[in-house]
């Protein structure tokens, strides 16, 4: 009896994920050669997105929950991750493999040339001037957004505005890299000398101001970097302070408290107290700003295109493979930045873990 | 019976075939046989010339009903190769190098056109030198891969001309007199030269185009083709010649309006916004006829503004006209595709252009009478007359030179990062071999 009930309930299971299988198929070829008014079709698709999406974990969690308990175990984790696992996979996995096979071959994709791409990227003077920027862009802006970060975030703590100065220092991070690099431009621009030119930049203006002479700032060798830099240290810093003020207010008071009663100065505090108890945090903040240092594209492609000595990696890869067409050159390029971000990754995780564990 | 059958179904098939040998999609068209499809264009023309490629095509749209769409973008040449190579390319790709153009040609993803398009109305249409710079090789062999539209000469220099006339500076005709009138505007305390290379991503470009209006006036058409073609090296004597020639003017203290430093940061359409200024702020500015989109409004050509070729440095080698163009390749064929396509080898396509001035057509059967102001006729009479005529060589060169390497290494120089030594050491290196 409970054998032909467990046949027909997976009978009906199997009818259930065909007719969800017609359904998510069904709906994509009805839409694609939808031919009706373009509103309709995407409140339809929104529809029919949304609504696929349920009614698979729907039917495969019904099915994962009749299972015996041992296989339930598995089963339900597995259905939950499964679909996203299979996503990263497809987009993330196997372009990743695909682009490490490229990276051996030449332009065309048809002829192996083993290492010629790697010795390529270390070798070429464009990719190491691109290096040593990144690596400016890696010290000098993780340093001053962490820094700058974990210094508002103490200074505001117990102060009156906090919200207020809070605000003011997060809300770049609304602005998009591109629309960062429109105001900027207008900070850095510079007109030329001559007779009845007027300079339109605000640092020009400052310059001038002063009484110095007004300079073609994103043309200036080696500062034009870390003006490129000001301009991520301005968008990033609320997230480092953000993240940096709640773990300082998840301090607790009485250490605080008991530290001063004993004596300590308020740096001692600092140094020897609030920095111990966040470190989780700062790791996390410092890794989250290094990986995105070196994978830093718009800001520079929008600003300079590469130009005055202000290249790095990313835009390297991109002029690589969109413009030049160098598909070998630009996936090998894109490997090396991979292996230098994954021991940064796999510290962040390790931490992590940790700290979980202490918990 | 059965001898019967068979002259019928001859007889069909000769009607079919000829059916489609003489099918005109073009007539289709104008008889609104494809009222409601859309055909897909993509392209560099944005902002100004976006606007004035969509009139031109307005009246085709409104007799025709095929609705076509142009989306342009400043990052053209990156962003149409993933199209391409992703498997989803527009219908018609405009592209402003052939280069470009030619690589995808050799992939064999573009259609042959030849086999498409009426091809004895194209001959009769454009003279042969159009057609050979259309033909490029194929993996199967040579093919017609694109049709001219728009093109426009370069190496012409733009002035405020009532203000000239009116400080008395005459037209120089020799590389003598150029310099000579520089040192004249200089001597009355103005600035000759108003210059801007920047272009986002294709910043640089107007400093390759000066390098190539120097190489057709300092040595042979021999030699610059062997320059476009990779066989005569950047760091020859003749190549650095030609460029210093330019630099002696750019560098120059006081020649150009903003100075050197301001070149690099000043893109080139406002640059020569500041000749017509009160007064003037510059008086010479050198580029292809399309800048005249970026004029202020409400000048008249002939009166307001003018221009002269920029002028032979020795009668040996003359002035060669230097153009550049547009040139339309087909992707996806269709029946509409290919009433539009035929439709853009007639000059009528262009002629609300040409008529609002920024464009000149290649076609033969562009009237000289729609050229509405006198400017553009005298280019028109300009490449008509042309003694001998020679393609942009940066758009023909390879794409990691002619839209990598030369527009940032001549950047690099403009801007003393490097020298040009350096500079042209890098851009040797980067040809492919």
């Amino acid at each position: 009896m409970a054998r032909q009930r467990r046949v027909l309930k997976t009978i009906g299971f199997i009818v259930l994920l065909g007719l969800t299988a017609i359904f998510l198929y069904g709906g994509f070829a009805f839409l694609k050669n939808f031919g009706g008014s373009k509103l309709v079709a995407t409140a339809l698709a929104i529809v029919w997105g949304l609504g696929s999406v349920a009614l698979l974990y729907f039917v495969l969690n019904r099915m994962a929950e009749s299972l015996p308990r041992r296989a339930r175990a598995l089963a339900v984790p597995l259905v939950f991750a499964g679909p996203a696992l299979l996503i990263l996979t497809w987009f993330l996995v196997l372009p990743t493999l695909r682009t490490l096979w490229l990276s051996f071959f030449d332009e065309t994709s048809m002829h192996f040339v083993g290492l010629r791409n790697y010795a390529f990227a270390f070798t070429n003077r464009i990719m190491l001037d691109a290096f040593r920027n990144n690596l400016l862009w890696v010290v000098f802006g993780t340093l001053a957004c962490v820094g700058m970060g974990l210094v508002i975030a103490v200074l505001a703590d117990r102060s009156r505005g906090e919200k207020v100065y809070k605000a003011i220092i997060f809300m770049p991070m609304a602005i998009s890299f591109v629309g960062a690099g429109v105001i900027w431009m207008f900070m850095y621009s510079y007109k030329g000398v001559g007779s009845g030119i007027q300079q339109i930049g605000l640092l020009n203006a400052v310059v001038v101001a002063l009484g110095g002479k007004p300079q073609a700032w994103l043309l200036l060798p080696v500062w034009n970097n870390f003006l490129l830099i000001a301009i991520m240290v301005w968008l990033q810093t609320g997230f480092a302070m953000v993240i940096l003020s709640s773990a300082i207010k998840a301090i607790p008071g009485e250490m605080l408290e008991a530290a001063r009663i004993d004596g300590a100065t308020e740096f001692q505090i600092f140094f020897r107290i609030i920095i111990p108890a966040i470190q989780g945090s700062l790791v996390t903040v410092t890794t989250t700003i290094v990986i995105f240092s070196l994978k830093l594209f718009d800001i520079v492609r929008v600003m300079t295109g590469g130009n005055y000595g202000t290249n790095v990696i990313a835009n390297e890869f991109y002029m690589e493979q969109f413009t030049y067409g160098q598909t070998g050159r630009a996936s090998a390029i894109a490997i090396v930045l991979l292996v230098a971000v994954v021991p940064i990754m796999i510290y962040n995780l390790r931490q992590f873990a940790e700290r979980r564990a202490f918990k | 019976m059965r001898k019967g059958l068979l002259a019928l179904v001859a007889v069909a098939a000769f009607v079919a075939t000829s059916a489609l040998i003489y099918a005109d999609p073009l007539a289709d068209a104008y008889a609104g046989k494809f009222k409601g499809t859309t055909v897909t264009m993509n392209g560099p023309f944005t902002d100004n010339d976006a606007v004035k490629f969509n009139e031109s095509v307005k009246a085709f749209e409104q007799a025709t009903g095929i609705n076509i769409q142009y989306e342009g973008s400043k990052e053209f040449e990156a962003s149409i190769s993933i199209r391409i190579d992703g498997g989803n390319p527009p219908d018609i790709v405009d592209f402003p190098q052939p280069g470009l153009l030619r690589n995808f040609v050799k992939a064999g993803k573009v259609i042959d056109l030849s086999k498409v398009l009426d091809m004895k109305k194209v001959r009769a249409n454009y003279i042969q030198s159009w057609l050979d710079m259309g033909t490029m090789e194929g993996p199967k062999g040579p093919i017609m891969a694109g049709i001219w539209a728009r093109v426009n000469v370069k190496g012409v220099v733009w002035y405020n001309k009532k203000a000239f006339d009116a400080a008395g500076y005459k037209v120089p005709t020799t590389w003598k007199e150029l310099i000579a009138l520089q040192n004249q505007i200089k001597n009355d305390g103005d600035t000759p030269w108003a210059i801007g290379i920047e272009s986002g991503a294709a910043t640089g470009w107007t400093a390759t185009d000066w390098t190539e209006q120097m190489m057709l006036r300092t040595t042979s058409l021999q030699n610059y083709d062997r320059w476009v073609a990779g066989k005569l090296k950047f760091e020859s004597p003749e190549v650095r010649k030609a460029i210093q020639m330019w630099s002696d003017i750019w560098f120059g203290k006081g020649n150009v309006y903003g100075g050197r430093q301001a070149i690099a940061t000043t893109s080139f359409g406002d640059a020569p916004k500041v000749l017509f200024d009160h007064p003037p702020k510059a008086w010479l500015n050198d580029q292809g006829n399309f800048v005249t989109t970026f004029f202020p409004d409400g000048l008249q050509p002939g009166v307001d503004y003018d221009f002269f070729q920029l002028p032979e440095v020795s009668s040996r080698y003359g002035a060669p006209v230097e153009v550049g163009g547009d040139i339309y390749a087909m992707f996806n064929d269709r029946p509409e595709v290919r009433a539009v396509m035929q439709y853009f080898t007639s000059a009528e396509s262009l002629k609300t252009w040409v008529q609002s001035g920024g464009a000149l057509a290649p076609q033969k059967d562009a009237q000289l009478d729609w050229y509405t102001n006198p400017v553009d006729r005298r280019l028109g009479e300009l490449l008509k007359d042309a003694k001998a005529v020679r393609f942009d060589g940066s758009d023909q060169m390879p794409g990691q030179v002619g839209a990598g390497s030369f527009w940032k290494e001549m950047t690099a120089y403009v801007a003393g990062t490097h020298t040009l030594d350096q500079a042209l050491k890098n851009i040797d290196a980067s040809w492919p071999k």
